[in-house]
């Protein structure tokens, strides 16, 4: 019989390797033994990515080992998440994310993806091409805290201003926090394109949306 | 067995020709600011000194044709592209290949180019096809087209040639541009996004080679992305791709290790009759180091 530190310990080991089909195994032998799903995230699967993330950083993990990483802890939490929500135990934020119009390029975003719902975020992931009237549905339809632009190329980089403006147009521009981000991108352009919020990678722009949801909700008044 | 087509680009002075059975052309990628900070600060200034160091250095690693790409945010591209363009080809007599998504960037490259371009590119949108191919026409040119369109980057090989269908019939039908004149880049994915990405490449590489004969290039360091040792694994999906049907590629060519692989598959191939290409560079190389 497997303890809950074997369990914890097990996850661990098992999401940094990408291993999908025994992380989930693991997840149902702690829900056996009557463990926290709570305990399941914060004290695995999350630290897990974490550590994924921070050797990506490092330049000791690869894109194949990031992204089997962050599909071993998806199999999870389409396991936990019914749970979590039941014990009341709230995301993060919700983040809409998708690469704007005339773009393909996607791993980033999708690295980005697996840092945030790893960092207890829910995600919302629109694919490439999202032209801004589908962002604007999106966002509509959602109610996200943060939508995030996505840019690989300098020539598609002036979507971000088309999206701004079509937030601005359907009134919603206040109502979400808006970040940039794409190999070409820069703090500069953000700011002449008036997003709140630009990262340079996956793991600063956790960072960041923790930052600029935390400056928001002090703003509103409970 | 389908004819095959021969893609002929131009400079003032010399001729480079594309085709199944020759020799693989490599387009040299590495005059293009994408992600290099301090280019594109050079190039908002106004200072184009940088391009004559890019260029020396791809034709050098054995470039046939020059990328040539201005994408810098915030300045006005087309005056850029159209001066980088007059620019290459004082320092080079290589076609130049004009690389743009801006309408009018590609037009005001074309408008300044001497001979004949190749231009970067076209999709399978209709919008795009609208607005690029006229100009192709206008200036005669040639076109890399890619097989995607407004939702996607088909990952089945059927969809590509769906689209690359489609793409022939409105280019020829609609515009009169010559089968001769489409380069299809195939779309060559990161395996680092998913290992079988390749092999989806390469059947759509020889369906487009058995079915229209036409020309293919496609960005080779994308396949590495993500991946540690990317020149290894440059060196090996190229000669892979070569033997499916491309026939060049937009590379960076500073990188001995990749270009010589292709060569090799070109004796390989018998693009390289008898091998005498790989002779004298062998010789060369023997004579520069002497």
């Amino acid at each position: 019989m497997t303890s809950p530190d074997e369990v914890l310990q097990g996850l661990y080991d098992e999401t940094l390797v990408g291993n999908a089909p025994r992380v989930l195994e693991l997840t149902e032998e702690g829900l056996a033994l009557g463990m926290e799903p709570q305990s399941l995230l914060f004290d695995a699967l999350i630290p897990s990515l974490e550590e994924v993330g921070a050797r990506f950083e490092r330049g000791d993990f690869f894109v194949p080992e990031m992204l089997i990483a962050g599909r071993a802890m998806a199999g999870a939490m389409e396991r936990l998440r019914p749970l979590l929500a039941e014990t009341g135990v709230e995301t993060v934020g919700k983040f809409l994310m998708g690469t704007v119009k005339g773009d393909v390029h996607d791993i980033g975003k999708n690295l980005v993806n697996i840092m945030l719902e790893g960092a207890g975020f829910e995600v919302i992931d629109l694919g490439v091409q999202v032209a801004p009237e589908k962002f604007v549905a999106a966002i509509e339809e959602h109610q996200p805290d943060i939508v995030g632009f996505s840019a690989f190329l300098t020539t598609t980089m002036p979507m971000f201003k088309a999206n701004m403006n079509a937030l601005e147009k359907a009134g919603m521009r206040d109502q979400v926090i808006v970040m940039v981000g794409g190999a070409p991108v820069t703090q500069e352009y953000a700011d002449a394109v008036g997003a709140d919020g630009y990262a340079a990678d996956a793991s600063a722009t956790v960072k960041r949306a923790k930052a600029l949801l935390h400056e928001k909700r002090s703003k509103v008044p409970a | 067995m389908t004819q095959t087509h021969e893609t002929v680009l131009r400079s003032a002075s010399r001729e480079v020709v594309i085709g199944h059975g020759r020799r693989f052309c490599l387009i040299g990628e590495r005059i293009n600011p994408t992600g290099r900070k301090i280019f594109q600060e050079q190039l908002r200034a106004g200072d184009l000194s940088a391009i004559e160091r890019d260029v020396k250095a791809q034709v050098e690693g054995g470039a046939d044709v020059l990328d040539v790409n201005m994408g810098v945010p915030l300045t006005d591209e087309p005056e850029l592209l159209a001066k980088a363009v007059q620019l290459v080809q004082t320092l080079t007599d290589l076609p130049i290949c004009i690389d743009s998504s801006v309408v009018e960037a590609l037009e005001a490259g074309l408008s300044v180019y001497q001979g004949r371009a190749l231009v970067n590119s076209i999709t399978a949108e209709d919008d795009r096809m609208e607005a690029i191919l006229p100009l192709v026409k206008k200036y005669d040119a040639a076109v890399i087209a890619l097989p995607n369109d407004h939702d996607e980057i088909p990952m089945e090989w059927e969809k590509r040639l769906d689209l690359v269908d489609k793409i022939v019939r409105v280019a020829t039908e609609e515009y009169g541009i010559a089968k001769a004149d489409l380069v299809i880049d195939p779309l060559a994915m990161p395996i680092g996004a998913d290992t079988g990405n390749s092999l989806v490449t390469f059947e759509a590489m020889r369906q487009i080679r058995d079915r229209h004969g036409l020309n293919m290039t496609c960005g080779a360091s994308n396949v590495s992305f993500g991946m540690p040792d990317r020149h290894t694994l440059g060196a090996a999906w190229l000669p892979m791709a070569m033997t499916a049907g491309l026939t060049s590629a937009i590379m960076d060519t500073r990188t001995p290790q990749v270009v010589e692989a292709v060569k090799a598959a070109d004796v390989f191939l018998d693009h390289d009759e008898w091998g005498m290409a790989w002779i004298s560079a062998h010789r060369a190389k023997a004579a520069a180091s002497a």
